[in-house]
């Protein structure tokens, strides 16, 4: 164990549970210092970021933001690098009820609490993190490279956490026919953009941007409904919001901050990749 | 086409069963003549008809189902395994004894083996063919009482949502350690709520007065676990209270409400169920102020099982005189409206 008391934060939007979630923690950890509650996903992010605390305990289901969302932004926006270099923090995620999850959880080493929490169910728990944690004190002699192999171990456990209910449901997914042609509206007609000169897939507030080596149009088919439509092998899924056509990716950079950057060809801008994909990228 | 062995072997058997009593009862009836020939003669006939008979039955594709072809050609069959059975077992039991029946036997003989086919033919193949038709009104009957039960089943699961049902749960344990007395009463709430839920199946309707009290019951254990993030109203008035309607009807809309429109805001926001009647229509409408219909995911198209359920009740019950929309609410959200005609 490290010699600071280890920091917390809790992520929950029902404060009865997010009080009694505290509560229980006290009793089966007293040496944790919870740093805050938060009522839902975005706010979690900015607080972890800001606080950054050794555990974390999310719900799943938040408003705005699942819990799982809420562990890849913050993933991706955590720096292991730098001065502030520290440790991802170890993740246990908080669930009343989500059979594909908990199968998930139970193949992976993140742990997760089911509410109602039981007292002996988290003191499990409690010895798991603080097992995790004191492994992490003792590697920290050599600083940066156990820091990102943690973080890699961390997104390889969201990753598998991710497929897990895109699984259960791929046989309904898998009779759709692939996208030939993008239906965009432009004024009062509507453009047929071939699928293979889009370049890349943008989600924007209600809208995905389709853009093109010349044009940008908009339609309203959410990303998510429109990923299992296109052809996986050409088309790149590299952050929540930006679906890539492969064969248009120029060139991958990574940044001194660790975070990777697309370039594509016929375009200006950088595109950022999430960790969660970045294992796409690697040199052959 | 996929044949049953040991169902042709219970055929098989159960046939030369029948053949052996038919030749017995031949031979009591002609006791000049040795035992062999009529039992030559039954099984040869006898087992010709039914191969042709239970064999043939699978060249048509409406027997797959039922065990029998549909229409003309389930009475043609049995005429032409007789005939086929007739002259081929005629002639293989005449192989058998060497002689040949057509020259030598007098007319009336022939005419008495005809009519001991025929009979027996149609007796055989009449019993054959009730024994598959129970079988198969059986099967029929076991499937559709299956999917009553499996529908029963989804219908209890999408009433008592396990997430619901654990959250409510952990926020009452919770509850129990600060504050026992509002412990107590969101204890109250879910008894009431479960009670209902559980006999909704079974009762045909319930006053108006009944259906807010268990939207009630569900909003105020809602209002619990969120808090200031929830707000509702419920207006039902004095002259609407004793009109009859299906339990739990509004139920799944205002779930949908919560679940669709008002828990994935950060901040919350508010739901009002009304009852108003006019012109002989009742309207029953639940409006929140969440995060609006989403084209893509639409409650309209009936993706969800309590909308649909919702739907399907509403059309049993008053067929095209019922309706229900989504429009979007005045100050975004969503508004749901379920119009039926007023009994008073």
């Amino acid at each position: 164990m490290s010699q600071t008391p280890a920091t917390a934060l809790i992520a929950e939007d029902e404060l009865l549970l997010a009080q009694a979630l505290r509560a229980e923690l006290a009793k089966a950890w007293p040496a944790l210092q919870v740093l805050a509650s938060v009522g839902d996903g975005a706010s979690a992010v900015t607080q972890a970021l800001a606080l950054q605390p050794d555990v974390l305990f999310f719900d799943i289901r938040m408003p705005g933001m699942s819990g799982l969302e809420a562990a890849i932004a913050l993933a991706d926006q955590w720096a292991t690098a730098g001065p502030t270099g520290k440790p991802f923090p170890a993740l246990v995620f908080v669930t009343a009820y989500d059979q594909y999850a908990v199968q998930a959880f139970d193949a992976q080493a993140v742990d997760y609490v089911l509410k109602p929490v039981q007292a002996d169910r988290l003191a499990k728990t409690v010895a798991k993190v603080q097992l995790a944690l004191s492994g992490r004190a003792q590697a920290a002699i050599n600083l940066e490279a156990n820091i990102e192999a943690g973080m890699e171990k961390a997104m390889a456990q969201l990753r598998a956490l991710m497929a897990a209910p895109a699984a259960s449901n791929a046989h309904s997914t898998a009779s759709v026919a692939p996208l030939k042609v993008i239906q965009a509206s432009v004024g009062a007609s509507i453009r047929m953009v071939p699928i293979d000169e889009v370049l890349y897939f943008e989600a924007a507030d209600k809208y995905v941007r389709v853009i093109t080596a010349t044009h940008e149009y908009l339609i309203r088919t959410p990303l998510k409904e429109l990923l299992p439509q296109l052809d996986p092998a050409s088309f790149w899924q590299i952050h929540r919001g930006t679906v890539v056509r492969a064969d248009a990716i120029d060139s991958v950079t990574r940044d001194e901050a660790g975070k990777l950057h697309l370039t594509l060809q016929r375009r200006q801008e950088r595109l950022a990749v999430s960790r969660l994909y970045a294992d796409r990228f690697k040199a052959m | 086409m996929r044949i049953d062995w040991l169902t042709k072997l219970q055929h098989f058997l159960q046939t030369t069963a029948f053949c052996l009593a038919v030749s017995a009862i031949q031979f009591t009836l002609q006791p000049q003549w040795s035992y062999d020939i009529p039992l030559v003669y039954s099984l040869c006939i006898g087992l010709i008809v039914w191969l042709v008979i239970d064999f043939g039955r699978h060249l048509w594709p409406s027997a797959a189902a039922t065990g029998w072809p549909a229409g003309a050609a389930g009475l043609l069959l049995p005429l032409g395994g007789i005939v086929v059975g007739y002259v081929l077992g005629t002639l293989a039991g005449d192989q058998w004894f060497g002689w040949s029946s057509w020259a030598t036997q007098p007319r009336s003989q022939m005419l008495a083996s005809v009519v001991v086919t025929v009979l027996a033919g149609v007796a055989g193949t009449y019993y054959f063919y009730a024994r598959s038709r129970q079988l198969y009104m059986e099967q029929r009957m076991a499937e559709t009482q299956r999917q009553a039960n499996e529908s029963r089943l989804r219908l209890l699961e999408s009433q008592l949502e396990p997430h619901m049902l654990f959250n409510t749960l952990a926020n009452l344990r919770a509850l129990i350690g600060v504050d026992p007395a509002r412990a107590q009463t969101m204890l109250d709430h879910l008894i009431a709520y479960l009670r209902a839920t559980l006999s909704a199946s079974r009762t045909g309707s319930h006053t108006l007065a009944q259906e807010f009290d268990r939207l009630r019951d569900y909003l105020e254990l809602m209002a619990v676990r969120m808090g200031p993030r929830l707000h509702y109203t419920l207006e039902l008035p004095d002259t609407l209270r004793q009109v009859s309607v299906p339990p739990l009807l509004l139920q799944p809309l205002v779930e949908n409400s919560i679940q669709h429109g008002l828990e994935p805001q950060v901040q919350g926001g508010s739901i009002t169920v009304r009852a108003f009647a006019a012109a002989g229509v009742l309207t029953l409408e639940v409006a929140d102020t969440g995060k609006g219909l989403d084209p893509a995911t639409s409650p309209a198209d009936g993706k969800g099982f309590g909308l649909r359920q919702v739907r399907e009740r509403l059309a049993t019950l008053y067929g095209a005189a019922a309706a229900i929309e989504f429009v979007a609410g005045r100050a975004g959200g969503t508004r749901a409206s379920i119009t039926i005609p007023l009994n008073p």
